[in-house]
């Protein structure tokens, strides 16, 4: 009697649970459709950001203190011989200046015969990062800096090693950044020895880039710097990005795939530098692709488009990776003409 | 007195359960980050149901996923989902010795783990690394101590009342 009675109750208590249940199920589903479509999260970190800042600041607190507590105990030796590394790196560092200053006026005069304009330079602002963990699945950083101290979303950054990515929110005091190792990051890269332009993806994982739909004619080997082309004007061009650490063919065959490692310590570093100023890139006929998009394909133009199987050397850098399916199709367009 | 000085210690605790979650960790830890958002949920849950329901965990997944930048809506559900199962299995779960309670604990926070590998899946993003399934293992071990812990916080704020 007493087991039926209190089985009853737990049944009603049960019904009574699940439309609630039921209802904020739906609710969550609906708002992660409408996040994945329609990007309303960031609109609403924008919003919010009174709110966000203090706790992203006091999530930070731990780390900064404990920063404050290593500098307190700093050993005067240890401060002396950091300070004799940094002179001598300075020296080094100053050293390769002097050449690259003269290679770039070098550089300059060599434009100006071409009457190629462009305009080298290049304001960088030094912005630190807010040291918290936002999310371990994603590649993302937060900066001490947002609309009040002049930042844009779609601004490069970079630190010493290389370029690091770009800001996609921006709120008052702070902005947060992708990085180029997010999987929903893409830039568009050169290869600094042969110049040929390919995009590298971000693959979710810290130390891994990744090249898909290299063609099999392309020059490029292990080893390879891979260096921002300037592509799509986001990027500025000229910077390291990756070197690539494998080559391997793709499941069709038809194609290679490469995997590189980044340039910049994509760890939590101190600081990164913001691009102000972006250097407007020279008009080319390619441009920016993503994953799904196409990218133009030159068909029946005078000169042939280059095929994969091909081995003979491309003088021509090749276009951005062209999906298979495109070329097939191009080929197939060479060969229904006489 | 002794309802409002819970219901503060709730609230402190939840809220140092949402900046736990993005407090920088060691590199490669980060992954295998426990709960602890989840796991005082669960207490609260077992402890005070009538002030702890759904809707708290909906508000605080919400809260949660602003601000850790991650999908709108994915912590919120899945923390619905973790308050329905503690209700439902309260009656169960309260009279658990501490042992057997952190094991339905673990079981709570590796199917939680599994819905987040569901979400993943769903939206295309890559697979969870092996590192992450670790975090329900941390949760489970860390939950005796936080239980015992608030307990004893909220004996003392009643004694002193």
């Amino acid at each position: 009697m007493v087991y039926a009675s209190s089985s009853t109750k737990r049944f009603s208590d049960s019904a009574s649970e699940t439309l609630p249940l039921l209802a904020y199920l739906i609710l969550a589903s609906v708002l992660m459709l409408t996040d994945h479509r329609m990007n309303v999260g960031q609109q609403a970190r924008e919003k919010l950001s009174v709110v966000i800042e203090p706790v992203w600041w006091l999530a930070s607190l731990p780390s900064r203190m404990w920063s404050g507590v290593d500098d307190e105990l700093a050993t005067r030796q240890a401060l002396q011989d950091s300070n004799e590394r940094l002179l001598h790196e300075l020296q080094v560092v100053n050293a390769r200046m002097q050449r690259m200053s003269a290679i770039n006026d070098e550089n300059q005069r060599l434009r100006d015969l071409l009457h190629a304009k462009r305009n080298g330079s290049l304001q960088v602002q030094m912005v630190s990062i807010l040291d918290v963990d936002l999310n371990p699945y994603r590649q993302r950083i937060v900066l001490n800096a947002g609309t009040r101290q002049g930042v844009k979303v779609g601004q490069a950054i970079m630190d010493a090693g290389g370029m690091l990515g770009q800001v996609i929110e921006v709120s008052d005091n702070k902005a947060t950044a992708l990085l180029v190792t997010d999987a929903d990051h893409a830039i568009p890269v050169q290869v600094a020895r042969s110049g040929f332009r390919a995009i590298a993806f971000g693959t979710g994982d810290p130390g891994s880039l990744l090249i898909s739909d290299i063609p099999q004619s392309a020059d490029i080997r292990k080893g390879d710097l891979l260096v921002t082309s300037g592509m799509g004007g986001r990027f500025p061009a000229g910077f390291p990005v990756a070197t690539i650490e494998k080559l391997s063919p793709n499941d069709t065959g038809l194609f290679m795939v490469g995997k590189a490692k980044p340039a910049a310590r994509m760890d939590r570093g101190l600081e990164v530098l913001l691009v102000n100023e972006i250097v407007p890139s020279p008009p080319s006929p390619a441009r920016v692709v993503t994953p799904t998009g196409k990218p133009p394909v030159a068909v029946g133009s005078a000169t042939p488009p280059i095929k994969p199987e091909t081995s003979s050397k491309p003088k021509q850098p090749t276009e951005s990776p062209v999906p298979a399916s495109d070329i097939d199709a191009n080929a197939d367009n060479n060969n229904d003409r006489p | 007195m002794i309802r409002q000085s819970s219901s503060l210690m709730r609230t402190l605790t939840l809220l140092a359960g949402l900046v736990f979650q993005i407090i920088p960790l060691p590199s490669g830890l980060d992954l295998a980050r426990p709960y602890l958002l989840a796991l005082f949920l669960c207490y609260w849950c077992l402890e005070t149901p009538e002030k702890t329901g759904l809707g708290t965990a909906f508000i605080y997944g919400l809260l949660s996923d602003l601000f850790s930048s991650g999908m709108l809506g994915e912590q919120a559900l899945r923390l619905v989902i973790l308050a329905f199962l503690v209700s439902r299995f309260r009656a169960r779960l309260r009279f658990f010795p501490l042992w057997q309670q952190a094991l339905a604990v673990f079981a709570l926070l590796l199917n939680d783990r599994l819905i987040m590998s569901l979400l993943h899946w769903l939206v295309n993003d890559h697979g969870l690394s092996w590192v992450a399934w670790l975090s329900p293992v941390l949760g489970m071990l860390v939950w005796p101590w936080l239980f015992v812990g608030i307990d004893m916080l909220r004996l003392r704020a009643r004694e002193r009342s």
